[in-house]
């Protein structure tokens, strides 16, 4: 396994394996103090929600006792600060992902899938018809497949699935022919399922040749990778801040200015207008006309702070760690259960991710999620909102084990050991 | 692991291991409907043929957990055979077995739906008629797991009320 590829800089959370200093990194996340059946808790969850660090707790909590006022309206001093946080936490979050326009090209919203929504409700309307096509792939959360379903729905358009390979990898060897007379290309930058992280590079390149417009799904990558949207080529991307050790309830959408300049608005309501009148409104400019009615300020706050601390481990650090725990847990997974484990997705390596779906013997997926839960474990069993890839995987469930900056080597010897009770408690199931 | 064990008692790993009237009649005659958990993706098909108010033949199909199938498997053996009334008398009393200690949910099942009130006092759950079935009353320790159990009930609930 090669742990060494961490870039060996200073940083005092950084050990010498290309491991983060996790005992010292699991301090700053009051629930792992907790403990479950008389246990400590083994968070595998992250793809689902990451634990809160107590900066971003103490952040949040800072703002409701000194500055929580409305954004955007009042004139006295508190109000003043609530605004200058929230605006921000929005240059902030723009510079985490390398926008370059970061005050007119964040948009806030409640999570990733209305991110989403939003493109698809605003954008959609507005620039596709009948027999337009829109490009999927097979390994996208509903959030970004419903929402072309509900706009093919209403308007007739075609959607197209690029296809997942024997790896679970994107088989992009007809790419060039899905993107033939496509408007839009909309792939996640990781699976939630599989872990594998697309070439998205690569795609956008290929999808703006057609003339195609590229959204990504972020929901995975951001909170895992160094991400930066000119790299990426992407025109749209989503994702979520409580999956990046932020708060809930406040989702992110980032598009390119010039695209959001020419979207109409989505919601309607106070914030989003710049005038009025009984018959008609005129909308406000970006990112404003996104945001109708008052936003999640105290999450932008508690986002802000979730930068932060991500920025102050370093993404290449974080990545770093998770590649190498990613690749002990394949690995002690393989050796330890051999066949009887099945794991989705790609090997380890520079394209998967710490998203770990599997299989054990045939144990349905939710009784192995509830023995280990009296290990203290947390993974999550179900068709993980990816229901088009179950069916192609042939699966009705998995359970996934999904890791972050806080999870050990322990944590994965602790999930075999209960994998190993599964199999004891089910044989000949 | 003592609440493990109490979750997944030998009777329901029995059934489990081998489902009673596995499969699925033949429609028609059969009446077929199918239940969904969408929270873990489980599917349950329930077939059944009523004849002279009595539930004379069914059979379950589809996937799921252990305690789905299991449950699925325990209710097909109970209600085989039975009147069309104590079959209802049945699923009344449990639903009531799987809400009993949802205390925050009051009388309601595992929806937020209020439980109709059956033939039989509510707050009695009679463990004597529901025979192996009680096997199953350790699944209320373990709230997200209810709705595994309650699966084919409702599918079945809902046969029944198609046919009526
Ligand atoms: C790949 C991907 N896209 C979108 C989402 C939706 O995120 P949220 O539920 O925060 O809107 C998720 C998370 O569940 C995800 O994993």
């Amino acid at each position: 396994m090669d742990m060494t590829d961490g870039a060996m800089t200073v940083d005092d959370v950084e050990v010498a394996s290309g491991y983060l200093d996790v005992e010292k990194l699991r301090r700053d996340f009051p629930i792992l103090a907790e403990r479950v059946h008389d246990r400590r808790i083994v968070y595998l969850d992250s793809a689902a929600t990451s634990l809160t660090p107590r900066p971003v707790i103490d952040a949040i909590s800072k703002y409701y006792e000194t500055t929580h006022a409305n954004v955007h309206r009042g004139v006295y001093a508190t109000a003043e600060e609530a605004t200058r946080l929230y605006e921000e936490a929005r240059i902030k979050v723009g510079r985490f992902i390398g926008a370059t326009r970061p005050g007119e090209e964040v948009v806030f919203t409640k999570n990733a899938t209305e991110a989403l929504n939003l493109i698809a409700s605003s954008w959609g309307h507005a620039n596709l018809k009948e027999n337009d096509v829109v490009v999927l792939t097979e390994m996208e959360h509903h959030s970004n497949i419903v929402p072309w379903i509900m706009l093919s729905e209403e308007l007739g358009i075609e959607l197209r699935y690029v296809p997942i390979d024997g790896s679970g990898r994107l088989d992009l060897s007809n790419f060039d022919e899905f993107c033939d007379g496509a408007k839009l290309v909309c792939v996640s930058a990781m699976s939630n399922v599989l872990g594998t992280i697309n070439p998205i590079t690569e795609m956008s390149k290929v999808a703006h040749d057609h003339g195609a417009l590229v959204v990504v799904d972020g929901a995975q990558s951001v909170p895992h990778l160094p991400v930066d949207i000119q790299e990426l080529g992407a025109d749209f991307l989503a994702f979520s801040g409580h999956k990046m050790m932020g708060p809930t309830g406040i989702g992110v959408l980032w598009a390119n200015a010039t695209i959001l300049e020419a979207m109409p608005p989505f919601l309607g309501g106070g914030g989003m207008i710049l005038d009025v009148k009984p018959e008609k409104f005129l909308p406000a400019d970006p990112p404003d006309r996104f945001e109708a009615g008052t936003p999640p300020i105290a999450e932008a706050v508690g986002l802000a702070a979730a930068v932060d601390y991500l920025q102050s481990i370093g993404m290449g650090q974080i990545r770093s760690h998770e590649r190498s725990l990613t690749a002990f847990a394949l690995e002690s997974i393989g050796e330890k259960l051999g066949d009887d484990c099945r794991i989705f997705g790609p090997p380890a390596g520079d394209d998967r991710g710490g998203v770990m779906s599997f299989s054990y013997r045939d144990v349905h997926a939710h009784d192995i999620a509830q023995v280990l839960d009296q290990y203290g474990v947390c993974v999550r069993p179900g068709h993980h909102c990816a229901k088009p890839l179950m069916r192609k995987l042939g699966v009705a469930a998995t359970a996934r084990a999904s890791i972050a900056l806080y999870n050990s080597e322990d944590d994965i010897n602790v999930l075999i050991e209960g994998l190993v009770e599964a199999g004891r408690l089910f044989a000949n199931a | 692991m003592a609440d493990l064990e109490e979750l997944y008692r030998e009777i329901i790993l029995d059934h489990y291991r081998s489902p009673r009237n596995r499969g699925e009649l033949p429609v028609p005659p059969a009446h077929r409907v199918e239940g969904f958990n969408p929270l873990c993706g489980d599917e349950v098909v329930v077939t059944l043929i009523v004849n002279d108010d009595t539930v004379s033949d069914i059979k379950i199909g589809g996937t799921g957990c252990s305690i789905s199938q299991a449950s699925a498997s325990l209710m097909s053996s109970a209600v085989k055979g039975k009147p069309v009334d104590e079959v209802r008398g049945l699923i009344h009393t449990f639903k009531s077995m799987m809400s009993v200690h949802q205390s925050t949910l009051g009388d309601a099942d595992e929806d937020g739906r209020q439980i109709e009130p059956g033939p039989e006092d509510p707050e009695l759950v009679d463990s004597d008629a529901l025979g192996e079935l009680a096997a199953l009353q350790g699944v209320v320790k373990f709230p997200v797991r209810i709705k595994c159990a309650t699966l084919s009930w409702n599918a079945l609930s809902q046969g029944l009320d198609e046919l009526s």
